[in-house]
């Protein structure tokens, strides 16, 4: 840490952080003014045939890369070592799994990004902001699925859980490594730079609609009543009625 | 028992004549927005037709609404929970801007500033969804009147058992016209269908509203309604419906397609009905019982014991005493000359309809009889197979009995009434055949013909003792001059809507008085609040 240039150090640790707050700040704010705006503004409307077939693939395909993450970068070598899963099945797993993901991620964007950019009824709809998280989505899945895939197919990669992992763990503990990080090829350096990004335009884009994922759908009663008097304020689905949405909508 | 009161509408489909003003004034107060073009929250189909957007009723093909499993429990046709979850990322049951009409305007300036020359410039039509030139195919309203019925009402799913023999005859003389709005139902798979719980049904009135503030865009209420009355705004990308115009209600007035209708034809009142039983009468097995299911939910609101309980529900006085009244309880319960629109969905719908007897008339006129002989009426009532199987698969979900049964009666009244009122001998006989008495006659003939507009509307005002805090969901709905480069672009925050406030207290005078050309202090009223003192309004009295 200690002959880390400034450059070195806004990259992996100013910038992290920078995203981080402004990925937390944001949220807040938006969930409290734009109540309004917090939608998954579906184009299905416009366009069904290649949404029918780009859309689940990438949201599926997105949902396993995030999986796979988790894994690979939040839970470190030695715990995966401790619970007894040996290096080769570990390995073997990851490129597996990890390859899938990475087809159905690359599949489904490769659609979605061509609808949104040639059927002129979509394109309408698409903000700035839009192009800007789809770029990011762009260079962040393409540096992602390569090394993924070059891993699977080349044998022996760059083992990204000695170097990258640590350093990602050490930003939520408060001791980033960025020796580790900063000697890392410059394809994770970049896969990592944009996924900042992407935090940092989260709370301003429509990927917002995440959170949303309607789970509660599941135990909650079919007909929704409501009183017409606002002042009982109604509790939202699934909360059980506590208290959390004190920071939520504004009335 | 756990009764609920639900407003509730009748049209009376005889007395429509296909203007569309419903629909025009509909529009202007609510969808006249951009996002919104393609949205008809009241909508006037000829039938037979299409409907709008096209074949919705035709739940094989959309799913929506309510079916029976295989043992026999209520589930939404469109799947259950976890399949409805699944499908969040493209929703199979959706139906696609073509299918109600790329919305379009026309590009005027072209009109407007073409050059002088000996060419007559033409407009080119302009697509709303991407601002481009583009053909129109297909729009609300383009079977209106039949207009290309061989080609297009042949797809209409309410002919469905008639295609071989009605082909010929409705081009003569079948066809009349339905205005749809939301139905408000009981039993609403709109807000089933909504993962989110963004739609509601309102305690107090049962209209079903959607949150929007609470609603994501997962456009599964769209596909869950089986009478597509729920729209998706393709620019907020969120969805809307028919609000039963809340404010207007709330206030006692009437909706605006009731108010502005033309044939003065819809009746709007309280329903009261038993919440308990609500589900167990969607669940009835045989399709063609939902109806008398469904009057079984309703409460007589003249019975005590439904008093006292309504009263212990919190219902307030005055609106049992409005559910007493309600024209909307005479024509569907007492007289049972209103039928729900397609209860096989069961939903339990709450707009009702008195089918139309002008298409039998019709027949019998162009048979060369008096349309007004109820012998040959009655005559062609029972033998006319086509108008009234028809009436049924919209109605009562093929029971053409019960179809059958109201076109008597309403060819009773006319045939009694007449009579009274020439001086001829009135059949004392006939309104027992119908199953009235001549009181019951006389009633129908005052709310069906002379329909007074206190007589049409019943509506108690809502409680609304704390009303400042009704603004909430007034936002839901936002300034419709907020359009882009609209006179209200803009506004004030997310909502695009001021907030309302009330105007701040009066801190001096130095800005509200002014000296005059007589020389004199003036106190300006002009933004005077009312409050405090007001110097110099009246001129000193001078010396005399
Ligand atoms: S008619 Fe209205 S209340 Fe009934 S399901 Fe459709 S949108 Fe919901
Ligand atoms: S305004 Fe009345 S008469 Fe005219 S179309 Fe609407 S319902 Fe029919």
């Amino acid at each position: 840490m200690t002959n880390a240039s400034t450059g070195e150090l806004f990259l992996w640790v100013g910038l992290p952080y920078l995203a981080l707050g402004i990925f937390v700040v944001g949220h807040i704010w938006r969930w409290r003014y734009d109540q309004f705006g917090w939608t998954s503004r579906s184009t299905q409307l416009q366009e069904r045939k290649l949404l029918k077939w780009g859309s689940p693939i990438f949201h599926y395909g997105t949902f396993a890369a995030i999986g796979g993450h988790v894994i690979g970068v939040l839970i470190p070598e030695s715990v995966t070592r401790a619970i007894g899963i040996p290096e080769n099945v570990y390995r073997w797993f990851s490129a597996g799994a990890g390859t899938l993901a990475a087809v159905l991620v690359i599949g489904g964007v490769i659609v979605l990004a061509t609808r949104r950019l040639t059927v002129p009824r979509v394109r309408a709809t698409t903000a700035s902001v839009d192009y800007l998280a789809l770029v990011l989505l762009l260079i962040v899945i393409l540096t992602g699925v390569a090394p993924t895939v070059g891993v699977n197919m080349f044998g022996h990669g760059y083992d990204y859980r000695s170097t990258v992992a640590p350093w990602f763990r050490g930003l939520f503990i408060g001791s980033p490594d960025v020796t580790a990080i900063s000697t890392a090829p410059v394809i994770y350096q970049v896969h990592a730079t944009a996924a900042w990004m992407i935090w940092i335009v989260w709370p301003f884009s429509r990927l917002v609609h995440a959170w949303s994922y309607p789970l509660w759908y599941l135990w909650r009663p079919y007909v929704v009543y409501r009183s017409r008097d606002t002042s009982r304020r109604p509790s939202e689905p699934g909360t059980g009625g506590r208290k959390w949405r004190k920071i939520g909508a504004p009335y | 028992m756990r009764v609920m009161a639900n407003v509730a509408m009748v049209m009376n489909l005889d007395k429509c004549i296909g203007c569309h003003t419903c629909s025009v004034t509909c529009k202007q107060v609510w969808t006249n927005r951009p996002g919104t073009e393609y949205v008809y929250f009241n909508n006037v189909e000829t039938k037979p037709g299409v409907g709008y957007p096209k074949r919705y009723e035709d739940q094989e093909q959309w799913h929506g609404g309510w079916t029976l499993d295989r043992r026999g429990r209520l589930q939404l046709r469109a799947g259950g929970r976890v399949k409805k979850l699944a499908q969040l990322f493209y929703n199979p049951d959706l139906p696609s801007i073509d299918d109600y009409g790329d919305p379009w305007t026309y590009d005027y300036q072209t009109l407007i500033q073409a050059p002088l020359g000996t060419h007559n410039p033409s407009a080119r039509s302009i697509s709303a969804l991407t601002g481009k030139g583009m053909d129109v195919k297909w729009g609300s309203n383009f079977d209106d009147d039949l207009a290309g019925a061989p080609e297009h009402a042949v797809d209409d799913p309410d002919l469905i058992g008639l295609e071989d023999r009605v082909r010929m005859e409705f081009e003569q003389v079948f066809m009349f016209y339905l205005p749809r709005i939301c139905e408000h139902c009981l039993n609403p798979s709109c807000v089933a269908s909504c993962p989110s719980g963004a739609m509601y049904k309102r305690e107090e009135d049962g209209i079903v509203l959607v949150d929007q503030d609470r609603c994501r865009g997962w456009r599964m209420c769209v596909s869950g309604c089986p009478y597509k009355k729920v729209y998706f705004n393709h620019r907020t990308g969120k969805a809307e419906k028919c609000t039963f115009c809340f404010p207007r209600i709330e206030a006692g007035q009437p909706t605006v397609c009731s108010e502005t209708c033309v044939g003065r034809l819809r009746y709007l009142g309280l329903m009261l009905y038993d919440a308990d039983r609500v589900l167990d009468a969607a669940a009835t097995p045989d399709e063609q019982d939902l109806y008398e299911a469904q009057l079984g939910v309703f409460l007589d609101p003249h019975d005590p014991a439904v008093q006292a309980e309504a009263a212990a529900a919190g219902i307030p006085h005055d609106w049992i005493a409005a559910a007493q009244r309600s024209p909307v309880y005479e024509l569907a319960v007492r007289h049972r000359v209103a039928l729900p629109l397609h209860p096989e969905y069961r939903t339990l719908p709450m707009v009702w309809y008195i089918p139309p007897l002008s298409p039998v008339a019709d027949v019998v006129h162009a048979a060369g009889y008096d349309p007004n002989d109820p012998d040959k009426v009655f005559a062609t009532i029972d033998s006319l197979r086509i108008p009234i199987d028809y009436l049924a698969n919209l109605f009562t979900a093929g029971a053409a009995e019960t179809v059958r049964a109201v076109l008597r009666k309403l060819a009773a009244i006319r045939a009694y009434m007449r009579a009274a009122q020439l001086g001829l001998d009135r059949d004392e006989d006939l309104p027992g055949s119908v199953g009235a008495t001549p009181d019951d006659i006389d009633d129908l003939y005052r709310l069906l013909a002379i329909a007074k507009y206190e007589d049409r509307y019943v509506i108690p005002p809502a409680h609304a003792e704390d009303a400042g805090r009704l603004m909430g969901q007034h936002e839901q709905l936002f300034c419709s001059l907020d359009t882009d480069g609209g006179p209200g672009m803009g506004g004030a925050g997310p909502h695009g809507i001021a907030s309302y406030r009330p105007s701040q207290p009066d801190t001096g005078h130095a800005d509200q008085t002014f000296r005059a050309d007589d020389g004199r202090s003036h106190f300006n009223l002009l933004g005077w609040d009312g409050r405090g003192s007001a110097p110099n309004l009246f001129p000193e009295p001078g010396p005399s």
